[in-house]
């Protein structure tokens, strides 16, 4: 499982020893794929309009709506313009000028593996390449583009949401610097989505740069890797189905951040208070967060993915030989499950290279410790050095399950978890030799207004969801030993088939909330019981599976990981089968399922704070809709929700088998 | 021969005269020149391409020289040649692979012979052979491991006996005979298959016969009211014209394999020649076939130019690959030699704006009687066989600017020697029409930036074709092994499918071993309404490799694979054989599998054709 992996060079580290300027105005000689000149943002525009596919679709629009062509060029045209990139160099370099002032400020050291960059190097001069980046800032692309700057690379072009263009001088600046915008939403716009896809195929296909959009297609507000978007990738993958170029390359690249700017901003959001509308005061605003300290970040370009070869014996390129390759037409089941597919594969691939600091490990056991004496009344957190202890315990661990842990080797335990709570001070409190979460203060700076039991306990959720996106930085290298584990915990015997029947269950349930490969669960079966075996905490014969002596403790902490899910998943149910009136609908869930958990809460009913974000919700719900659970109707109103109470009933029953209130009792008495 | 202590069959000295067919013999087509005698080996290599005394060959100086007297290159010495060799393939002239020089009759396995059969046969004084050289000779088509093989004096299952009918009726009497007895007939014409249609399959457990046409190569009439000739299927394409010239015709098919290839082995594979634009194809040449097949002989009653009849079943027999019986005569459009022949070439900047002009050409339908175009390294290549020395690129280009008036020397600035690539034109009729043809297609071309580079240039690219597969031999000689293959291809689709594929060679020999760069290279060499086809040539130096024929089989199979995801075909005008059966029913469909299928099962129910070919 140990995966090798390439060192990493602080990027900064140069930056604060020579000038930003004369950096910011050096000689920039990117190679290109096969020679290519990049061509002017006008050039572009014109080979986009007069593209055969372009011109076909805006004949066929005109035909179905009777306006004349030239009407619905126009309509295209003004798309393009709004959706277009216009990279200049000069704002390149004022960027590089500035963000090298802003990062110095605000991180200790941006490390990227420069193995990593020679590979991109040399796939860039060979066929086109697609950048896929996690998400997890706003940061993200400007960080991208610096490094590709910072590096002597060509520059990407960038898929961005159109709430960037609300702020009217940035959204300059960002298309400037290669952004191109797109519209959140543009179902049925046939023109919308020719204009776009056909704008992106000509940048690639011509090899003009290398795209970058975010396989996530938005910033994950939990640290969870999201659901894959398809869309895109769809159209990246595109002129290699359709032979317009040899090969595509894809090229998933890992951000992270030891503290995420949006850290605060994001839990207040999932609790329901609106985010801020990007808006160019609100970011001035954000100077505040230029005084702080946001530790190093850690950017590792993985291995380019050849299209081509994920797509031998998978894709039958000839599909598309008796139709001309311009008529737009809707991907095959073949293709989309291929997409799809590659699309889960790839966001793996961002997860497995994605660094991990101690504070995540640390962030994991506090949490745990957090609920423990919640329910034990007890709130005085956790011995110093009983948490060093354990960090140690469940760094061993992680590193066994392939964890790309960044454990500074030059310290003593006890140095680094010291280090790490001083740069997340803002979510714990040390006292007396004892760490726990700050969960008793309102956040960081904010005046004490909350009265209200309810403000409260929001308060208190923004520390812990605060606390739980970093916990979730590691879930990926858990899930699937977690998901097992709480399977052996439901199953009534130590059958393998029943538990895999459970495990098989929880996989299901939980593949909106996860990254699980659709299709996949023999193989995670088979890789949890692995690394189970492998780390001595199971025993796995052909019919059984059996929890060691020395698992308990394994088993113990994986389920405590998953029992928030599980039991967000649960009272979402109860809530569905209780409270669902017929007038439900999808818009009205979030502040229904709210309500309802928040007068659960308050009710001591329920564990965790956590099951208030909506984006543990709008999973849920996702999954009870995809296994018929729910069915959306058409009613009074769009969207309208329609439960199936028995069924979501025996969901929440076999949910409640997987709960870990046993293992939890057992690391209390160890 | 000695080993096989079958003298008692030695029957081939004898030569029986077909009466009957020579009476019709018209007074203009004397049948006495015999470009073909049923010894093959007399004139021709065993072993390689062509005739004997020609070969390429590297003197003692190091120079490239081509022996013999046949063509326009015997007896030139080529300088250049060397160094494209040793730089395009990194081979080197110390390096050696000689092949087996002579054919040893004991490594060849003895006759499985049909007693029955052959006693017949004696009684019918139709000439035939067993020994060894001739049955080796008939055992192969031009495939590289087939000729691989050979040069390393290895041979598989090889015909049991050969046998020359002189006429239709002798066919019939064969293959009455070989119904009779059960035994595999597997006719064979010019010998030049490149898809292992020849190819003896090895579980064929009967005898097998090689059924040789190669002395039914008569014209038996010239119609000169409806301008059509009646020929016998063994002819050879150049017999054939050199024969209809002397009446002061032509046919205009002109396969690359004319010199050997036969109007049988045509018919069998829907060839294409290099003048279709003019003459058309075989399909669009032939009026009346005639064929001996097990159920009996299958013709038309009439000779009607066109007829609405259910299917045309010459589409049955035009293809069919020696699987449904042996094409005798045919009946094929004939033409007044034209008065006048022109040559030309235009010189491109880029491959794309070479295609770019042949599909404008194809669209304006006034493609020239040939027009193809190469890629930068044929383009190369072509530089390199110059008679000029030391001239490459560079002083091409200085060439043209001088013969250009001086608006044009502005426009070689776009020009790079690594991008320009160059398409050779053929044009024919009468010769005013011909100067108003040439003026258009080289404005056409100027309008896609290319300009006319001489009718030397374009000549001595159509001279290359004849020669380039005695080429391969060379390369042979000094580790280098290649190829050609071909497919039809929509016009949108060309330039994605030269990229792809090519690349596709590249990076298969990167992976399976290749320790040096391969020479991966197209052309497009003909071009029609709706698409053009293209060919695909490719080599590489094999030292350090185990199994070099395995790999490039590999490397073939992915090139093909390539193509038919690129929106190729199977294939233009090669044939399936077995080389390309595989992937037959992917092509054709399983309802189209079928229908051919049942076809072969009405038409030959014992397999008396039993070569194995397309299905």
């Amino acid at each position: 499982m140990l995966k090798k992996r390439d060192d990493f060079e602080d990027i900064l580290e140069e930056r604060r020893n020579s000038s930003d300027l004369r950096y910011a105005l050096r000689c920039y000689t990117p190679v290109l794929y096969k020679g290519m000149t990049p061509c002017k943002a006008d050039t572009l525009k014109s080979m986009v309009l007069q593209s055969n596919q372009l011109r076909y679709v805006i004949s066929q629009v005109s035909k179905e709506t009777g306006r004349a062509t030239d009407d619905v060029r126009e309509d295209a045209s003004a798309i393009l313009e709004e959706m277009a990139h216009s990279l200049q160099l000069s704002t390149v370099r004022f960027f590089a000028f500035t963000l090298s002032k802003v990062f110095k400020t605000l991180f200790r050291s941006i490390c990227v593996n420069e193995e990593g960059i020679q590979r991109l190097q040399q796939a860039i001069q060979e066929h086109p390449v697609v950048l896929l980046p996690s998400h997890r800032s706003y940061m993200d692309f400007l960080l991208m583009s610096y490094i590709l700057y910072t590096y002597d690379l060509a520059l990407p072009v960038i898929a961005a949401g159109m709430d960037f263009m609300g702020m009217k001088f940035v959204g300059e600046m960002l298309r400037m610097s290669g952004a191109f915008f797109i519209r959140r939403s543009f179902g049925g716009d046939k023109l919308y989505w020719s204009v776009f896809s056909e704008y992106v195929k000509t940048m690639l296909k011509n090899g003009l740069a290398p795209v970058e959009f975010f396989l996530e297609g938005t910033r994950s507000r939990t640290a969870k890797s999201l659901t894959p978007k398809l869309g895109l990738l769809n159209i990246v993958m595109d002129p290699f189905f359709k032979g317009e170029v040899y090969d595509v390359s894809v090229v998933p690249v890992s951000i992270s951040y030891e503290r995420i700017l949006e850290e605060a901003l994001y839990a207040r959001e999932m609790l329901g208070v609106p985010k801020p509308k990007e808006s160019t005061s609100g970011l001035f605003k954000a100077r505040k967060v230029l005084s702080e300290d946001y530790g190093s970040i850690h950017v590792y370009f993985g291995q380019p993915v050849s299209v081509r070869s994920l797509a031998q014996g998978r894709v039958n390129r000839c599909k598309f030989n008796l139709v001309p390759r311009h008529i737009p037409g809707k991907p095959s089941e073949e293709i989309q499950n291929f997409v799809n597919d590659t699309a889960y594969r790839l966001v793996r691939a961002q997860e497995e290279n994605m660094v991990l600091k101690p504070w995540v490990l640390l962030a994991s056991l506090l949490l745990q410790h957090h609920h423990q004496n919640q329910t034990a009344g007890q709130e005085r957190g956790i011995a110093l050095d009983e948490l060093t202890a354990q960090a140690v315990w469940l760094r061993d661990v992680s590193r066994e399950y392939g964890a790309f842990l960044n454990w500074p080797g030059v310290m003593t335990p006890s140095e680094v978890v010291s280090s790490s709570l001083s740069l997340h001070r803002g979510l714990v409190r040390i006292c007396e030799g004892r760490v726990q979460l700050a969960v008793e203060q309102t956040a960081t700076g904010e005046p004490h207004s909350a009265v209200t039991p309810e403000e409260e306990l929001l308060s208190r959720a923004v520390v812990v969801l605060s606390c739980a996106s970093y916990r979730n930085q590691a879930l990926h290298v858990f899930i699937r030993p977690a998901l097992l584990a709480s399977a052996i915990h439901a199953a009534s015997s130590n059958q393998k088939q029943e538990v895999f029947n459970s495990f098989s269950f929880l996989r299901n349930m939980f593949s909106n909330e996860f990254i699980l490969c659709p299709g996949a669960t023999v193989q995670d079966f088979e890789e949890a019981c692995y690394l189970l075996v492998k780390t001595r905490a199971l025993q796995v014969t052909q019919q059984e599976v059996l929890v060691t002596e020395r698992g308990q403790r394994t088993l113990a902490f994986l389920t405590s990981m998953l029992d928030p899910f599980l039991q967000g998943y649960q009272v979402i149910c109860r809530f569905l089968c209780e409270e669902a009136a017929d007038t439900l609908t999808e818009k009205r869930f979030i502040p229904a399922v709210r309500k309802f958990i928040v007068k659960h809460l308050l009710a001591g009913r329920l564990r965790y704070t956590e099951v208030l974000s909506s984006d543990l919700q709008k999973n849920a719900l996702a999954a009870l809709l995809r296994l018929g659970a729910v069915r959306k109707i058409k009613g009074a109103e769009p969207g309208t929700l329609k439960v199936n109470a028995v069924m979501v009933n025996s969901l929440e029953d076999t949910l409640g088998k997987n709960r870990a209130v046993s293992w939890t009792r057992n690391t209390q008495q160890e | 021969m000695e080993v096989l202590k079958l003298k008692d069959y030695k029957w081939n000295a004898v030569t029986a005269e077909c009466k009957a067919q020579e009476s019709q013999k018209t007074a203009g087509c004397s049948g006495e020149a015999k470009t073909v005698p049923r010894k093959r080996h007399e004139i021709m290599k065993w072993n390689g391409w062509g005739y004997s005394d020609s070969r390429f060959l590297f003197n003692k100086k190091g120079q490239a020289e081509f022996t013999g007297k046949r063509y326009r290159l015997s007896g030139m010495i080529m300088p250049g040649l060397k160094d494209w060799f040793e730089v395009t393939f990194g081979a080197s002239l110390q390096h050696k692979t000689p092949a087996t020089p002579v054919l040893t009759s004991s490594s060849v396995p003895p006759p499985t012979l049909n007693e029955a059969f052959v006693e017949e046969l004696k009684s019918t004084s139709i000439p035939f052979s067993l020994d060894a050289e001739d049955r080796v000779f008939r055992a192969h088509g031009h495939c590289l491991h087939e000729i691989f093989a050979l040069r390393e004096g290895k041979f598989g299952r090889v015909p049991d006996m050969v046998v020359w009918p002189n006429c239709h009726n002798d066919v019939v009497n064969i293959v009455e005979l070989a119904c009779k007895h059960n035994v595999c007939l597997m006719p064979y014409g010019g010998g030049t298959s490149v898809s292992s249609a020849l190819e003896c399959p090895p579980e064929e457990t009967r005898c097998i016969v090689s059924l040789d046409t190669s002395q039914m190569n008569r014209i038996l009439w010239i119609d000169e009211k409806n301008l059509t000739a009646h020929v016998e299927s063994g002819i050879v394409g150049q017999d054939l014209e050199r024969l209809l010239n002397e009446s002061g015709y032509c046919t205009g098919h002109e396969p690359d394999s004319m010199e050997f290839s036969s109007l049988g082995g045509w018919v069998a594979t829907r060839a294409s020649g290099m003048k279709k634009n003019i003459y058309g194809n075989i399909e669009d040449l032939v009026v009346h076939i005639k064929m001996v097949t097990p159920q009996g002989v299958i013709e038309k009653s009439c000779q009607g130019p066109r007829m609405s009849t259910g299917p045309d079943i010459h589409h049955f027999i035009m293809g069919s690959e020696g699987t449904l019986g042996v094409v005798t005569e045919v009946t094929m459009k004939i033409r007044p030699m034209p008065e006048y022949q022109k040559y030309g070439s235009v010189v491109f900047p880029n491959f794309e704006q070479g295609v770019a002009c042949l599909r404008e050409v194809a669209k304006q339908r006034c493609a020239p009687a040939s027009i193809r175009l190469m890629d930068n390294e044929q383009f190369k290549f072509g530089l390199m066989y110059s008679q000029m020395k030391n001239e490459n690129v560079a002083s091409l280009l200085s060439f043209l600017m001088k013969n250009k008036c001086t608006s044009l020397i502005t426009s070689f600035k776009g020009f790079d020697p690594n991008n320009l690539c160059v398409a050779t034109l053929l044009f024919e009729g009468d010769r005013e029409k011909v100067l108003q043809h040439e003026k258009q297609v080289y404005d056409i071309a100027a309008k896609f930036g290319g300009l006319a580079a001489g009718e030397d240039n374009g000549q001595r690219g159509y001279m290359l074709t004849f020669v380039i597969a005695y080429l391969r031999d060379l390369g042979m000689d000094y580790y280098v092994i290649g190829e050609s293959f071909e497919t039809s291809v929509p016009w949108d689709r060309v330039l994605d499918i030269c990229r792809n594929v090519k690349a596709r060679i590249v990076a298969e020999c990167k992976d399976k071993g290749v320790q040096f760069s391969p020479f991966s290279t197209c052309r497009v060499t003909q071009t029609y309404d709706a698409g053009a086809c293209v060919y695909f040539y490719f080599a590489f130096n094999y030292r350090g490799l185990s199994d070099p024929v395995n790999v490039y089989e590999q490397v073939e199979h992915a090139a093909r694979d390539e193509i038919l995801a690129n929106g190729g075909s199977l294939s233009h005008h090669h044939g399936v054989g077995k080389l390309r059966k595989e992937w037959m029913r992917d092509t054709v469909s399983n309802v189209g599998m079928g229908m051919l299928k049942s076809v072969k099962d009405y038409v030959d129910p014992k397999n008396i054709f039993g070569n194995g070919n397309l299905l």
